[in-house]
């Protein structure tokens, strides 16, 4: 790390010659738990985030229940459900990844990661699709609601909400896909091994993250 | 190893630890350093300049009152004016002031860690903060919102005036807040030393701990909050909108979620610092170790569920003002238990009544009379008739201006030694301190009248029978900012011709006196192994024997 090109040569004798660990931690393990603890803490604000969401969900739910069972009724209910799957696959791939890294099986582990983000563009391609229908449809947020299929007062609501939320979990998708595409091309040229691949297993979490709000958002938009 | 700096250089000899000042001393070995307390310096460097800028909106506020009809300028610029400083002061100012900057400089050094968890972490949090703070500063002069920095909506959602790239600004900002919040709670659990158990840990530690709870779990509120009203302007998703089904009570709910929480992200860290200076101007351990610790903790978690007495008002439930009136009172009880433990603390001790205890003495007097306005303001009847007048500006600027500011200054005089290895001049520092504690009340008790007798806040205009209440309290603010120029006077005195100061010249046990002043660039030759509790006085042993070796 670049930490630890910067120091005096003395400081690598001090604690030896691996190259993954930074000056100011003791041992590596020490290391590896800091950036696991950040990750979770990291992953607490996401919650958050989308807690908030889920809030303003709750309460417009709570207001216009007709409305929102009525356009829920009128989303693309096969390609939500298709996503579902698709992402739940993607978050077995990925955890498999980290299994092969540990086996020492780097490239098997590339592959896994390669899999997983050739599924994640299948979600952003599936989400394409159901927006391009949306914006057909008019069943688009607040004042530029026009669907004719459901004329209730709230409906623009649930399209507000919709958008939010899928929206701010694709951004995170393609976040996600940025990270794993860092991951899977630092995996492939040999920086993580058997010995230190916290990196994959904290890209790993990132992604189980965004593929649990999704198992949130498929419920609350589609079915009920 | 242990001599002083002037020892050295009366022999001649080359100092045994370059500083972290003096190790690499081009533009581009500050900008691009992962030394913690090199972004903690440029940290303050940046929250003093906002200081600054804050104050002089404020001092342009004040001066508009001195009549109560229109002067200086108009209505518009006044309400500009106001929404400048409350967001400069918050968001630029008070959030990253004590944990960002003296947090970065000291909390490694006081569990005897090298560096951060996250030193890249750390200086991206410096640049993300900047590059928010530009947007917002320049924001603000181009399009001038006009909202107060509460942003409330509908009025936010409407107003003509440029608030989008001052929301992406507040937005920005808050990711600073997060990574720092992130890094120092890692920090303290994964790089403690040796012997630094739970209950080893520094009190100012505890403080900043508890802050970076409420910045890592809070922000991402408001980052979203901001986000809604930001949509609603751009592409009327109408979240907030009556005439699309949405609810303006809702941002109210949203925005104070984090808002409410944000005054302990400014004043935990304060009274952290007080916690320290306490301890070594009484040269006694601390009163209460565990409910000090404790009571922070207590604080950030209480704080999560109070923010519903922002909304008394604004046709909350009469249970829910209920609960939340009770629920803000707690925070009145675990404030109280700090405020008897520092004064326990001091209670036959053996005072130096210190530029840092002067600020004490101001903080514990701002701190108590803000908590009990507080505690009246959580009383729901009460709060109905003081509400949105200029008793609720006064009270929290007790705590927020006065307290914070107390603790900024306090650890601003406490620190300045271990950060710059020079001392000022203690008797301008006594005065200084005098003049600031006398403006605040000057500045902010005719506050509490004018509020009592129903001036309501950020009115452009009053009766004419205020006005002597709001001259007196352009003149307290006058006061508050002669002191404030004497401190940078000599302070930047002090920073180029103050007289160097041996490692440890308060004679503190605090663990960050370990280490020379200034610090050298790794803090510690040998990881200190600590066999003694934080600011254990009753011990005769010289600080720095437990430097294991």
């Amino acid at each position: 790390m670049s930490e630890a090109a910067a120091l005096p040569p003395g400081e690598h004798l001090v604690h030896g010659t691996d190259p993954h660990l930074a000056h100011h931690f003791s041992s590596l393990e020490r290391q590896v738990d800091a950036s696991r603890l950040g990750m979770w803490l990291f992953l607490s604000t996401e919650v958050l985030l989308f807690a908030g969401l889920f809030t303003g969900y709750a309460v417009y739910r709570y207001s216009f229940p007709v409305a929102f069972a009525a356009s829920a009724r009128t989303s693309e209910i096969w390609a939500g459900t298709l996503n579902t799957i698709v992402l739940i696959t993607s978050s077995l791939t990925v955890a498999l990844a980290i299994h092969f890294v540990r086996a020492g099986r780097q490239r098997a582990a590339v592959a896994c990661l390669a899999i997983t983000l050739f599924f994640a563009l299948a979600f952003l391609g599936i989400k394409a699709i159901e927006y391009t229908a949306h914006f057909h449809e008019h069943q688009l947020p607040g004042r530029y609601y026009r669907f004719e299929g459901v004329r209730l007062p709230g409906a623009e609501m649930y399209w507000a909400l919709y958008f939010l939320m899928t929206g701010l979990h694709g951004l995170h998708v393609v976040i996600g896909m940025t990270v794993l595409a860092v991951i899977a091309w630092r995996t492939a040229h040999g920086y993580y091994s058997a010995h230190y691949y916290v990196g994959i297993e904290l890209a790993g979490l990132y992604w189980h993250l965004v593929d649990l709000i999704w198992i949130f958002l498929y419920p609350l938009l589609y079915l009920i | 190893m242990r001599q002083s700096e002037e020892d050295r250089e009366k022999l001649g000899a080359p100092p045994a630890h370059e500083s972290y000042l003096t190790d690499g001393t081009t533009v581009m070995s500050w900008l691009n350093t992962r030394d913690h307390k090199r972004v903690g310096v440029m940290f303050l460097v940046a929250v003093v300049f906002f200081l600054f800028l804050g104050g002089v909106f404020a001092l342009a506020i004040r001066m508009k009152l001195l009549y109560p009809g229109p002067f200086l300028f108009d209505a518009l610029t006044y309400n500009r004016l106001f929404t400048l400083h409350g967001v400069t002061m918050i968001f630029l100012f008070m959030i990253p002031a004590i944990p960002s900057a003296f947090g970065n400089f000291v909390l490694p050094l006081m569990i005897g860690a090298r560096d951060v968890a996250f030193p890249r972490l750390n200086l991206a949090s410096f640049y993300v903060y900047l590059a928010g703070a530009v947007l917002a500063v320049w924001a603000m002069v181009h399009g001038g919102a006009d909202t107060g920095w509460t942003f409330y909506t509908p009025y936010s959602t409407t107003t003509p005036t440029m608030l989008f790239p001052l929301l992406l600004g507040v937005f920005i900002i808050g990711f600073s807040s997060i990574m720092t919040g992130i890094n120092f709670i890692v920090t303290v659990h994964t790089l403690r030393a040796p012997g630094i158990g739970w209950m080893r840990v520094p009190l100012f530690v505890w403080g900043i701990y508890a802050t970076s709870v409420i910045q890592v779990l809070a922000t991402p509120v408001l980052g979203l909050t901001v986000l809604l009203v930001a949509l609603e302007r751009v592409l009327g998703f109408g979240i907030f909108d009556p005439a699309r089904g949405g609810d303006p009570v809702l941002f109210q709910h949203f925005f104070w979620f984090y808002s409410h929480p944000a005054v302990y992200i400014m004043v935990l860290p304060a009274m952290g610092v007080i916690s320290e200076c306490v301890a070594t101007f009484s040269r006694k351990n601390p009163f209460g170790y565990k409910a000090i610790a404790f009571s922070s903790l207590g604080i950030a978690f209480v704080g999560f569920f109070t923010w519903g007495h922002h909304l008394f008002v604004a046709g909350q439930s009469v249970f829910d003002n209920g609960v939340f009136g009770v629920l803000s009172m707690f925070v009145g009880i675990f404030t109280a238990v700090k405020v008897f433990n520092w004064v326990g603390t001091m209670y036959r001790g053996a005072i130096s009544f210190k530029t840092p205890f002067a600020y004490i003495c101001g903080f514990l007097f701002f701190l108590v009379f803000g908590g009990m306005t507080g505690v009246a303001l959580a009383t729901v009847a009460l709060d109905v008739h003081w509400h949105d007048t200029y008793f609720v500006v006064a009270h929290f600027h007790f705590i927020m201006v006065g307290a914070v500011i107390m603790g900024f200054l306090a650890a601003l005089h406490y620190w300045f030694p271990k950060m710059f290895g020079r001392t000022y001049h203690e008797g301008w520092g006594l005065v200084a301190a005098s003049l600031i504690i006398l403006g605040f009340n000057a500045t902010f008790i005719p506050q509490f009248l004018l509020g009592n007798n129903g001036m309501p806040r950020r009115y452009y205009q009053y009766p004419e029978h205020f006005q002597a209440l709001n001259v007196a309290s352009t003149a307290g603010a006058t006061l508050l900012g002669f002191g404030f120029i004497i401190i940078f006077i000599y302070l930047v005195i002090a920073l180029r011709w103050g007289p160097r100061c041996e490692q440890n010249p308060w004679r503190s046990k605090g663990f960050e006196w370990l280490t020379p002043s200034p610090p050298p660039t790794h803090n510690f030759d040998k990881i200190p192994h600590i066999t003694q509790d934080p600011h254990d006085y009753r011990t005769h042993a010289p600080s720095g024997v437990y430097t294991d070796v």
